[in-house]
């Protein structure tokens, strides 16, 4: 027992990192952890909540030709989104990157405005621009001799107006993030490559590319969530409709689960999410690792 | 040699002046989109502030949209004498506010535990935090909505339909993404400085409040904001937990209230939007670089 | 009295070991540096000293105490670290100050040995600044005054000039002498760079492996290391090693490399002679010792041609390269004395200062 004094003091400073980390605990384990395994269990209930049913209301939801719309919707909406967001953030990023440095940052705030606004507030804005009678819109486009277009009333427009709201919001994030990794390449690199006879195609693709790899990837990863599960625009541009062709996961489980009163058919709807969100996850992130190592 | 040093040096002198005039029109092309997506981005913003200054009468009035004939402050005027819209906006501001210092009280010490002080079970821990990014609200709005629901008829305590519920949920929000963020701003702090203190006879929680908070403040701010703005937009929780208007925050309370299908109303709709989206945007405009770099942060640090 | 002993100090990170058992008495108001390769333990024997390392075998004990299961602050110990580790928000003064006000010592108290040490480091007039409006030397001697205002029993160096720039690393050199010779404080100095080393220290400590190679004063590491590792250490340029071979003719001991055999000086045969026939050794002769051909040659003193590959003029003198036996050899030589590339020089090897090496142990014979 010669060394205890050390390790008491070890032990002591264990004792105090996990009561720093106890809250943070207990808010994951409480608020988190624990509604996602309760999730799983309401999702096996029946409507009542009194039964259990086993699997009966994912095979309920297999039958019906809304949830495959929804699924099928939730794939298209976050995919598209995420593409476009992906590469105007890119091309924006550049073009911001192009000029003075001291104009940059004028630029950079004005365009990441759209970010700032709680999107609840930004896409009432676009509803507005959207509204069937009176949209500031299909005014200038009667102007100049286009027909007028029904944005929300339209399956097909309306799909393409959630996600052109949806572009318009998150592609700011993405020329945030890329003009930071714009920013950390070392400059030497480009000029080594002009030396070497690179043009400007071959920099993007062989300088620029590799060194965002990363920030590419994590960006994506967090906009894919993000985009995957939203609710505000969606649900305040066309609340699913028209006739369901607009709904995602999140606003179909809000409408079968806390509005249609059946808590455990939106609870398996919303459990949907997971495993997606889940592959993606695992996807890119080993992906990462792997660079990471090859790159030590 | 004398007949080919001036041809060398004017087309030495061409190619530089092609060079020159690549990067002119590479800047040209740059502004021209630049002004392009400009217009993209700020259009609604702009046609909101536009439609805030309309009458009822303008807004229903066949005229050009994008003109303001007769502006007038009206919507806003009866926007901030009234008791509903003035208790939304009391409600987001409480709410984001004790999310920010609870969210601190929580992140902090577990980011300094995560990054200083290996435990058993840290790098488990960290990771975790990671991962709950994983599991979005709009997968846990639905149990959490029985489990309220639940407490309720338990214990007989209402939690439903309160504003003060959202300070509970909220920090499921920020928390995991503070939380990271953090555990980047303090592991760049180099080790030297704590043993430095531990030397001078700091205890770890004196090393923390003395030495880490003072030095991470930029982070921390960074955090700070995250967390106000995420509290201050949140959708989907307020729009699941409160029902009654004078329990709702901004973004539900304009949602469900304001919008009453009459078309007259949307000037002062485009205002409440407007004026509920300047808290936000005013710690953009005057802490911008603390904003973007809590919006970076996450990604190159993780 | 604040000597410093370690008694059997063992250290292993995981498995791997990083100390390997090390004796060590540091006497009250001594210089001691430690130097070694990166990896030898040097730093990890410091922190452990500190307290910031806990240890895995073994004793230290600082003014006669065991101090293995005390921590540091309770060490009565001050540290310099390589990147000063100033606290970035504090000024210079609260910097100073940091420790002493945890300890809740009076204010005026504070503030009068603040000014005593600030004055002695001549840096009075910094005491309101933050560390980044500093440079380099300014917060390297706040670094010092930090530690020397808490008035310790021992202070502990670690590698403090490395971040520094070459001239500027000289000059603080100069000014730890100084302030130590003028506090007179127990120090434990690390550093990798030799020089440092030499200028510094009472006494050395060469450290490889994790184990102690030797300790002695800078005159004895120089001119008689025990080994073949400290011997190749200490000393810039570094000692030539030449595998070297025995042999006894006539009565008298010869020592051939490559194809050249020099007569060992009378006084060293008796030495060597029990080594005669045997291979595996090595002739440690530094450069110093190599020089160029004089009319007037001491016993010992001994001729010899060789061909320079590279001829390096220091000013002073030229640093002479040639091959002998598979080894690149290096002689200092007179400039004026004709040294080309490629063309043939006569040298003198001065076998009077000659280390004659145990290849196979490493010790000096």
């Amino acid at each position: 027992m010669r060394r205890g004094g050390l390790r008491r003091l070890a032990r002591r400073k264990s004792t105090v990192a996990f009561l720093l980390t106890l809250p943070l605990i207990v808010l994951i384990a409480a608020l988190v952890i624990y509604p996602a395994f309760y999730s799983i269990y309401l999702s096996m209930l029946n409507k009542t909540l009194e039964r259990l049913v086993g699997l009966d209301n994912f095979r309920f939801l297999f039958t019906r030709d809304t949830f495959w719309m929804v699924v099928k919707q939730s794939c298209i909406f976050a995919i598209t989104a995420v593409l476009f967001k992906a590469l105007i953030g890119f091309c924006v990023a550049h073009f911001v990157h192009n000029v003075p440095a001291k104009g940059q940052r004028k630029w950079r705030g004005m365009l990441l405005i759209p970010w700032v606004i709680p999107p609840a507030m930004s896409t009432l804005g676009w509803f507005w621009l959207f509204d069937p009678s009176y949209s500031a819109f299909n005014w200038l486009f009667v102007r100049i001799g286009l027909p007028a277009v029904t944005w929300l009333g339209d399956p097909l427009w309306a799909r393409f107006s959630v996600i052109l709201v949806n572009v318009w919001y998150g592609a700011p994030f993405f020329l945030i993030m890329y003009l930071a990794a714009l920013k950390s390449v070392p400059e030497q690199l480009y000029e080594a490559a002009a030396i070497d006879g690179a043009n400007w195609w071959q920099k993007i693709w062989y300088v620029t590319l590799p060194m965002m790899r990363n920030i590419i990837a994590i960006t994506v990863l967090f906009s894919l969530i993000v985009t995957f599960a939203n609710f505000d625009i969606v649900r305040i541009l066309t609340a699913g409709g028209p006739i369901d062709q607009t709904h995602v996961f999140a606003t179909w489980a809000f409408l079968q689960g806390i509005e249609g009163g059946d808590l455990a058919l939106g609870a398996s709807v919303s459990l949907f999410m997971f495993p997606i969100l889940a592959v993606a996850a695992i996807f890119i992130l080993r992906d990462i690792n792997r660079r990471g190592n090859e790159a030590s | 040699m004398a007949a080919i040093a001036p041809t060398a040096g004017t087309a030495r002198s061409a190619r530089a002046r092609s060079l020159k005039h690549d990067r002119r029109r590479a800047l040209y092309w740059s502004y021209f989109f630049l002004v392009l997506f400009a217009v993209f981005f700020l259009t609604p913003p702009i046609y909101m502030l536009i439609t805030s200054l309309k009458s009822s009468a303008e807004v229903g009035a066949i005229t050009n949209p994008w003109w303001v004939y007769n502006p007038t402050l009206d919507n806003y005027k009866a926007l901030l004498t009234s008791v509903e819209y003035l208790t939304f906006f009391r409600n987001s501001a409480i709410v984001s506010l004790v999310v920010v210092v609870v969210t601190m009280l929580i992140s902090i010490p577990a980011a300094f535990a995560l990054a200083r002080m290996k435990f058993w079970g840290s790098a488990t821990l960290a990771t975790g935090v990671f991962l709950t990014y994983l599991i979005p609200e709009t997968l846990l709005f639905i149990p959490l909505f029985k489990i309220f629901a639940w407490a309720n008829e338990t214990f007989d305590v209402s939690l439903m339909n309160h504003w003060w519920l959202l300070i509970i949920v909220y920090p499921t929000l920020t928390v995991p993404f503070c939380t990271w963020i953090m555990i980047g701003y303090f592991a760049s702090i180099p080790k030297e400085l704590d043993e430095a203190a531990l030397i001078d006879g700091a205890g770890y929680l004196q090393i923390l409040t003395k030495i880490f908070i003072p030095v991470a403040l930029p982070g921390i701010i960074a955090a700070m904001i995250f967390a106000f703005t995420v509290s201050w937009a949140d959708f989907l929780y307020p729009m699941a937990f409160t029902t009654s208007a004078d329990q709702m925050v901004l973004p539900a309370g304009i949602v469900t209230t304001l919008i009453k299908g009459d078309v007259y109303a949307w000037g002062q709709i485009m205002g409440a939007c407007l004026l509920g989206a300047m808290p936000p945007l005013l710690i953009y405009a005057f802490l911008m670089d603390y904003y973007i770099a809590g919006l970076t942060a996450g990604a190159t640090k993780g | 009295m604040a000597q410093v002993n370690l008694r059997k100090v063992v250290k292993h990170y995981d498995e791997t070991p990083a100390v390997r058992g090390i004796d060590l008495d540091i006497a009250d108001k001594e210089f001691v540096v430690l130097v070694g390769p990166s990896g030898c333990g040097k730093t990890t024997t410091l922190r452990m000293i500190a307290g910031l390392e806990d240890i895995t075998d073994g004793d230290i004990l600082i003014g006669g105490d065991v101090v293995n299961d005390v921590p540091p602050k309770d060490r009565d110990i001050a540290m310099v670290f390589q990147n000063y580790a100033l606290y970035p928000h504090m000024t210079v003064h609260e910097n100073m100050s940091f420790g002493l006000r945890l300890k809740k010592v009076p204010k005026d108290e504070i503030s009068r040995r603040v000014q005593a040490v600030a004055g002695i480091l001549g840096i009075g007039e910094l005491l309101e600044r933050k560390p980044k409006q500093l440079s380099g030397g300014q917060r390297q001697r706040v670094a010092m005054g930090r530690a020397i205002v808490r008035n310790p029993k021992v202070f502990l160096f670690d590698e403090p000039l490395s971040n520094l720039d070459a001239k500027l690393r000289v000059h603080m050199r100069t000014e730890i002498k100084k302030v130590h010779q003028k506090v007179r404080t127990t120090t434990v100095y690390v550093t990798h760079d030799q020089v440092e080393a030499m200028t510094l220290a009472d006494r050395v400590v060469v450290m490889n492996g994790g184990h102690i190679e030797q300790v002695g004063t800078p005159h004895e590491l120089y001119h008689s290391p025990q080994t073949r590792f400290v011997a190749g250490f200490i000393g810039s340029p570094a000692m030539n090693l030449i595998p070297c071979g025995l042999e006894e003719a006539a009565g008298s001991l010869r020592l051939k490399m490559g194809n050249l055999a020099i007569p060992v000086p009378s006084d060293r045969a008796a030495r060597y002679r029990g080594f005669a026939g045997r291979s595996g050794l090595i002739c440690g002769l530094r450069p110093e010792h190599v020089f160029e051909d004089r009319r007037h040659l001491e016993p010992g003193q001994e001729r010899f041609e060789a061909v320079p590959e590279v001829v390096e003029p220091m000013g002073n003198e030229n640093l002479v390269y040639f091959p002998l036996d598979g080894v690149e050899v290096c002689a200092r030589v007179d400039p004026d004395c004709g040294a080309q590339p490629g063309s043939s020089l006569k040298l003198v090897a001065d076998l009077r200062h000659l280390h004659l090496i145990d290849d196979s142990t490493g010790r000096v014979l």
